[in-house]
C-alpha cells in the first residue's frame, strides 16, 4: 500500500499520491511554481478522486481561513477560500444568520463548496453554493487576480462555479447569509412504505418546507422496495421556546479498523431498526441544526468504518420525466446486489437554471448511496446503474465520483467544451484526466 | 475594559491562533509585522471575530533602533498594554552557520538580541505602570545544546535566562513573565508531513499561552508532555548524549 499523505478523499479510493503538497497561507502569495499540474484541495470532503492530483501537486488551501468582513446588520459576508461552513456557523448563528445552502457535512471549505457548486436541502428553492456568491476572486498561474461574479465576467464565473479546481484558485469569496430567529429547525418526518410513497410526499412538501430530503432503505426490495422516511424542515418561529440544547462534542473513530465494519447483515438490521422507529404516523418536533442538517458529522472521522480499502460513493441525478422508473430499477438493482449502503438519500431538485457550466444540480430526482468498496463486484454494480443513468440522460456528480467512464460524463456535461475554454493550462486533477482521457 | 494585546511577529501561526483568541474575548490588539499586508488580512479577520480595536505596524527584526519606536507606538495606540508576546524569529540553517561567524551573528541578532531591544523598554513600562505580562515564544531547542541546531538553540537559551532575570526584576512590580517552550507545531508548513502523536496544532499551543498568561505561570511546556522529554533530554549523560544523531 502506499504511503499515506492526510492528503486522501473522504471515500479514501482510489488512493493517489501527489508528487508534493504547497500550503498556502496568505492569500497575496504566489501560486508556487512546480513542474507538473497543481490543483486546489480543500477539506478533502469529496468522496473519488476531484481533489486528487495523482503525482502533481496539491495546493492546500486550509491555511486561507480567514474572515475580510462580515456585516451584521444585512449577512453579507466575505471570506477565504480556505474558509470551512463550520466556522462561518459558529461566527454567526448566535447572530442570527445562517448559511443560504449547506451540504451535508459542514466541515466543506467555501472554495471546494463553490468548486463543486454543492446543493442542500433547499435546492428546490434556493439553488446550489454558487447561485449565492455574489464576487470571488481567481487566481491564475499567468499570475492575473480576477474578479468575477453573475455581471463580472459572468463566462469565467460560470465556469468557476462547479469548475472543479481546474479554472485557477479561489482565493475569496463574497455570498449573503440568510436570517434566521434561532438556531432550531420544526422537522416533520413522514413514514412510506414503498417509492410512490416518496413522489407523493415529495410533491406535496417541497412547497410548504424549505428543506426536504428522504432516508431510503435500500435494502428493502419487492412491494417495500423504496421505502423510507421523509424530512421536511423550516427555520423554527422566533417563539420556539422549547427547544433542545445543542450535540455536545462528537466522538471519532480514533484508528483504522484493519477490515471493514460494514457487512449486510449489520447494514440490514440498522435499516430496518431505522425505518421502524419512525412511528407510522408523521411526527413533527423542534430540532437543532446540526444535527438535521449535518446528521453524520456527529461521528468524527465515521469513513474509516469502511476499513482499509475504502469505499464508494455513487450519486445521480435523472431528469424527472423518467424519474420514478429509474430510480426504481436503481434501487431493485441495488437491492439485488445486496451491496446496499448505510443510508442512502433522496431528492427531487427544484428547476432554476444551473449556476455553473459543470454544475450537477438539474431539475430532476437525485438518489445517492455509499458501498464499501469490494473490487470487481462493486464496479460491476456500478456499471449497470451507470446504463440506466445513462437511458434516463441523467449525470453522475464528480464530487462523489471515481468511476464514471468520459462517455458518461460528456452525456451528462454537455457545456464541457464551453468549459474548456476557461481551464487553467496549470491546473489539473486524476478526475479530469480519467473523464477527460487526457494524459498528466 | 477590554485586554490590551501587542504581539510581535503577529504572520506567524501560533501568534494568529492567539490573536484569534483574544479577538474572540473582545481584545485591542496591535499587531507588529515585517508583511505588514500580511498583518493587515489578519487585522480584517480578527475585527470580524469580535475585536473590538485592531493596529497594525511595521517592525522587523534585522533592522536595529526600531524597537523603541514600535513599543512606544502600540503603546500609545492601545493606551498601555496589559499582554506583550513576542513571537518572531527564524530558523537557522546549522550547517550554514557552522562555517559562518557572520551568519551566526545574524541569527542571534534576529532569535535574541532584537528580543531584548523590544523587552527591555516594554519591561520598564510595565514595571512603571505596576501590572502586565511580557510573553515570549521561546523553544524546547533551548533547554539543550544539540548538534543539529545550537545556534538556534543558543539564542533560546540565553533568552530563557534573560526572562528568568526579568521575572525576578519584575515580580515585586507586579508583572509577570511567562517563557512559552513549544515542541512540533503543526503549522500550514509542515502540513504536508504526516503527524505522529507529538505534533500539536497551532491553536493547541495559543490555548495553553492564553491558559499560561491568565493563570501566571512563568514556564510553559506547550503541550505538557515536553516538560518531561526535554527533563530526559537534560539527563542523558554526555558521553551517552555524543553517541546520538539528536
Ligand atoms: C458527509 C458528507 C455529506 C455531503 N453532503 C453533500 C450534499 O448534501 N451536497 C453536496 O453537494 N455535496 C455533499 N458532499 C460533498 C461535499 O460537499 C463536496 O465534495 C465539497 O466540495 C467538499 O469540499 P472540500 O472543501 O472538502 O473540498 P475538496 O473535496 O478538498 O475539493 C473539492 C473540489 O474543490 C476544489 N477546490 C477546493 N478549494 C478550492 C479553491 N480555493 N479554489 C478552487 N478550487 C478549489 C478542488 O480542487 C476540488 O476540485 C458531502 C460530503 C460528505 C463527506
Amino acid at each position: 500500500m502506499a504511503a499515506l499523505t492526510p492528503y486522501q478523499s473522504w471515500g479514501r479510493y482510489p488512493r493517489a499520491l501527489p508528487a508534493g503538497v504547497r500550503s498556502l497561507r496568505f492569500r497575496d502569495q504566489p501560486l508556487p511554481r512546480v513542474a507538473g499540474s497543481v490543483l486546489p484541495f480543500g477539506n478533502g470532503r469529496s468522496y473519488g478522486d476531484s481533489c486528487l492530483n495523482n503525482g502533481g501537486t496539491l495546493l492546500a488551501t486550509r491555511g486561507l481561513d480567514r474572515f475580510l468582513a462580515f456585516d451584521p446588520a444585512t449577512g453579507l459576508i466575505r471570506c477565504e477560500a480556505g474558509v470551512l461552513l463550520s466556522e462561518i456557523l459558529s461566527l454567526t448563528v448566535g447572530g442570527g444568520w445562517f448559511l443560504p445552502v449547506t451540504p451535508g457535512t459542514r466541515y466543506v471549505t467555501v472554495g471546494g463548496a463553490i468548486a463543486n457548486d454543492v446543493h442542500g436541502k433547499n435546492h428546490h428553492l434556493a439553488g446550489t453554493f454558487g447561485h449565492q456568491v455574489i464576487r470571488l476572486e481567481l487566481l491564475r498561474s499567468s499570475g492575473e487576480r480576477l474578479r468575477c461574479g453573475p455581471t463580472e465576467r459572468a463566462d469565467l464565473f460560470a465556469a468557476t462555479i462547479g469548475g472543479l479546481g481546474l479554472t485557477g484558485l479561489i482565493t475569496w469569496a463574497e455570498f449573503r447569509l440568510k436570517r434566521i430567529a434561532n438556531p432550531y429547525v420544526q422537522v416533520e418526518r413522514t413514514r412510506f412504505d414503498h417509492l410512490d410513497g416518496f413522489f407523493e410526499l415529495a410533491l406535496g412538501a417541497d412547497r410548504e418546507h424549505e428543506y426536504t430530503v428522504a432516508w431510503i432503505d435500500c435494502l428493502a426490495s419487492g412491494r417495500h422496495l423504496g421505502r423510507g422516511i421523509y424530512l421536511a424542515g423550516n427555520h423554527a418561529a422566533p417563539t420556539c421556546e422549547d427547544a433542545p440544547r445543542p450535540p455536545g462534542r462528537a466522538p471519532s473513530i480514533p484508528f483504522d479498523p484493519p477490515l471493514s465494519l460494514i457487512a449486510t447483515p449489520t447494514l440490514r438490521a440498522f435499516n430496518e431498526i431505522f425505518y421502524r422507529k419512525q412511528p407510522r404516523r408523521p411526527t413533527n418536533g423542534v430540532e437543532h441544526f446540526a444535527p438535521f442538517f449535518y446528521p453524520l458529522d456527529g461521528i468524527g472521522q465515521w469513513n474509516r468504518i469502511y476499513g482499509p480499502k475504502g469505499f464508494l460513493q455513487y450519486q445521480s441525478v435523472v431528469p424527472m420525466s423518467a424519474g420514478r422508473d429509474a430510480t426504481r430499477a436503481m434501487l431493485a438493482c441495488i437491492a439485488g446486489s445486496g451491496q446496499g449502503s448505510f443510508l442512502s438519500v433522496l431528492k427531487v431538485f427544484g428547476d432554476r437554471p444551473a449556476a455553473g457550466l459543470l454544475s450537477f444540480p438539474r431539475p430532476g430526482v437525485t438518489l445517492a448511496l455509499d458501498f464499501p468498496y469490494k473490487g470487481r463486484a462493486t464496479l460491476r454494480l456500478f456499471e449497470t446503474l451507470d446504463t440506466l443513468v445513462a437511458q434516463a440522460g441523467g449525470a453522475i456528480y464528480p464530487a462523489k465520483d471515481a468511476h464514471m467512464s468520459p462517455r458518461l460524463f460528456a452525456a451528462g456535461y454537455p457545456r464541457v467544451d464551453e468549459f474548456r475554454r476557461h481551464l487553467d493550462p496549470a491546473f489539473s486533477s486524476s478526475f479530469w484526466r480519467r473523464v477527460t482521457g487526457a494524459v498528466a | 475594559m477590554s485586554t490590551r494585546v501587542l504581539i510581535v511577529g503577529a504572520t506567524s501561526a501560533i501568534a494568529e491562533a492567539l490573536a484569534r483568541r483574544y479577538a474572540a474575548q473582545g481584545a485591542t490588539l496591535f499587531l507588529a509585522a515585517r508583511h505588514t499586508e500580511r498583518a493587515a488580512a489578519i487585522a480584517d479577520d480578527l475585527r470580524v471575530r469580535g475585536a473590538a480595536m485592531v493596529e497594525v505596524g511595521a517592525y522587523d527584526a534585522t533592522v536595529p533602533d526600531r524597537a523603541e519606536a514600535l513599543v512606544a507606538a502600540a503603546w500609545e495606540a492601545l493606551g498601555g498594554l496589559d499582554v506583550a508576546l513576542i513571537a518572531h524569529g527564524s530558523l537557522p540553517d546549522q550547517a550554514a552557520c557552522a562555517a559562518s561567524a557572520a551568519l551566526t551573528r545574524r541569527e542571534l541578532e534576529v532569535n535574541l538580541i532584537s528580543v531584548i531591544d523590544l523587552l527591555t523598554p516594554l519591561a520598564s513600562r510595565m514595571q512603571a505602570a505596576g501590572c502586565g505580562t511580557l510573553a515570549v515564544i521561546g523553544s524546547v531547542a533551548g533547554d539543550r545544546g544539540r548538534q543539529s541546531n545550537y545556534v538556534y538553540g543558543t539564542a533560546k537559551g540565553a533568552l530563557a535566562i534573560f526572562l528568568q532575570g526579568l521575572a525576578h526584576r519584575l515580580a515585586p512590580a507586579g508583572v509577570r513573565v511567562l517563557t512559552i517552550k513549544p515542541g512540533f507545531v503543526d503549522t500550514p508548513m509542515t502540513a504536508a508531513f504526516p503527524k505522529g502523536p507529538l505534533w500539536a496544532s497551532p491553536d493547541r499551543v495559543a490555548r495553553d499561552i492564553q491558559r499560561a498568561i491568565a493563570r501566571g505561570t512563568h514556564i510553559c511546556y506547550t503541550p505538557w508532555f515536553w516538560r518531561w522529554i526535554m527533563l530526559v533530554i537534560r539527563l542523558i549523560p554526555a558521553a551517552i548524549f555524543h553517541r546520538t544523531q539528536l
